[in-house]
């Protein structure tokens, strides 16, 4: 029961934050606004159970990704967004886009809920070693793949950063 | 009715806790000044109360009714919330801390460790999170916006120069600090910061420091401590001589003295992660030794021993930090980022690589496991 007052009170706050990124004019708004989402996001993993996916996403998401988004917005002093032309001809056309996808998506999903598919909270209760066996032996090459993947990036930000002599 | 009795025991708990940690916030600043007084051959403070042990409290009024300035040109909302979530982050990290092993009061056993819950259905087995040391890693990461927001919302180069090396530094540092913990992780098997204290149970030969070969991961993990904490050597967020006083120029009375709170709760919150990491929790340095007699205790009061051996320790650390203080002079800011990345984040993954070999190779610690 206060698991279930819990999701609702965090997943009112997540779209809360998601819509106030939308609508916000200053970018170092919507980046807290960005960082509100992940939190509650981080909670819900936790009502589901899951405190390893949980911990990274705070650590990760909240924690690493939005400095970086955060420091930029301040390095920049980037001002308040500006109204053109073309920025009120994608609110003319974004706004029913995005109305008619969440519809159909909820219409999905009302028509196919079935008790038997439903999440129950607390499911996914397992100890670190099992998320590490996952990633470690059952899907061990997507894994080291993605590593490359990161890997790459890196390298590609050193080049890029890297200032020529 | 149970139910009832634990929250009613989880309230106490964190009003206990909060309320000894802030007050032991305040009279390490007292503290500070004595001992960097006496280190630099003068009294420290003396005029309020015997040993002018007043003067915490005198200084909590003077912050509560100087004037509450809002310099023009700020961002308002941000400005007010910058001190509130860099104290309420200070303070979060509180809740996963162990100080304990558990009391029994009137046959209710109670986990001394906000998050901790005794097994509902008997035995007396406590749980706690059982990504504990996670959660204290996401809660740090968390508490750079309190000063990079500090610092951005102030519309002060002063300020904003300081919040963009205290990020800057933090950041850095964190890599070097979590990964220094790794070596502790894979001695002890577990996140959960009260399976790693009792994987150390015993004398201090059983301690992750000695006994689990964690003195190089214990050395980084206090250099980057100090970093984490903005203290001097690495003080430069707020170094007086070139920015007034970093990010918090712009702060006065209450606001300023919740910048000061968050920076000295991050400071027991270090401790109290280096002492149960690394010097074995709650557990005493003689334990298990069987020489040395045990003190005749009533039981309420032999209860507390673990506490006090935990208090200790983070006492040791406090110390320490003021005596670096009064010690060392500040570094330059790219001797700073060179040590960081140059230095102690390589050597935090030699570490791992070492450990990792050790517990392969099944080479046992002095003692456990």
């Amino acid at each position: 029961m206060i698991h279930q007052i819990l999701f609702f009170i965090f997943a009112a706050i997540c779209v809360a934050g998601a819509l106030n990124l939308l609508l916000q004019k200053h970018p170092i708004n919507s980046a807290l606004s960005l960082i509100v989402v992940m939190g509650s996001l981080a909670l819900l993993y936790l009502l589901l159970g899951a405190q390893f996916v949980a911990a990274i996403q705070i650590i990760v998401y909240a924690g690493a990704i939005m400095v970086l988004f955060v420091f930029v917005i301040m390095l920049l002093n980037a001002g308040v967004e500006e109204d053109t032309h073309g920025s009120r001809i994608a609110v003319y056309f974004g706004v029913p886009a995005v109305a008619g996808l969440v519809g159909m998506v909820l219409y999905v999903l009302l028509q196919s809920s079935h008790i038997d598919y439903q999440v129950q909270l607390g499911a996914f209760a397992k100890p670190t070693k099992d998320v590490a066996m996952l990633l470690f032996r059952d899907f061990l090459l997507p894994f080291e793949v993605t590593s490359v993947l990161v890997l790459i990036a890196i390298m590609g930000a050193v080049v890029l950063a890297r200032r020529e002599p | 009715m149970d139910t009832l009795i634990s929250l009613a025991f989880l309230l106490i708990k964190i009003l206990v806790i909060t309320h000894v940690l802030l007050g032991a916030v305040a009279y390490t600043v007292w503290l500070e000044r004595k001992l960097i007084g006496r280190m630099q051959n003068r009294w420290g403070p003396t005029r309020v109360g015997p040993f002018g042990l007043l003067q915490p409290i005198a200084d909590g009024i003077k912050f509560i009714v100087k004037e509450d300035l809002l310099p023009p040109g700020v961002n308002k909302p941000l400005f007010l919330l910058a001190p509130l979530l860099a104290v309420a982050l200070g303070l979060t990290s509180l809740a996963v801390i162990p100080f304990g092993e558990s009391i029994t009061i009137a046959g209710h056993t109670e986990a001394l460790q906000i998050s901790g819950i005794t097994n509902p259905h008997g035995g007396g087995a406590i749980f706690d999170p059982n990504v504990g040391l996670l959660i204290i890693l996401g809660v740090t990461s968390i508490g750079v916006y309190g000063i990079a927001l500090a610092g951005w919302s102030s519309n002060s180069k002063y300020s904003l120069l300081g919040s963009l090396r205290a990020s800057a530094q933090m950041i850095s540092y964190e890599l070097a600090l979590g990964l220094s913990l790794v070596g502790v992780i894979i001695m002890s098997g577990s996140l959960s910061l009260r399976e790693i204290v009792n994987a150390q149970s015993g004398n201090i030969l059983h301690w992750n420091f000695i006994g689990g070969w964690q003195f190089v991961a214990f050395f980084i993990y206090l250099i980057s401590a100090f970093a984490e904490t903005n203290r001097i050597p690495f003080d430069l967020p707020e170094a007086e001589t070139e920015l007034v006083a970093g990010y918090h120029t712009e702060y006065s009375a209450m606001k300023f003295a919740m910048f000061f709170m968050a920076e000295y709760a991050n400071m027991f919150t270090a401790a109290c992660v280096a002492t149960l990491l690394f010097l074995g929790g709650w557990h005493s340095p003689f334990e298990g030794i069987s020489w040395i007699p045990s003190l005749p205790l009533p039981a309420l009061l032999a209860a507390f021993v673990p506490v006090f051996w935990f208090a200790l320790k983070i006492f040791f650390f406090i110390f320490f930090y003021i005596w670096v203080r009064g010690t060392l002079p500040r570094f330059r800011y790219d001797q700073l980022m060179a040590f960081g990345w140059k230095f102690l984040l390589p050597l935090a993954i030699a570490n791992i690589i070492v450990t990792s070999v050790l517990v392969a190779m099944n080479l046992a610690p002095l003692g456990s496991k």
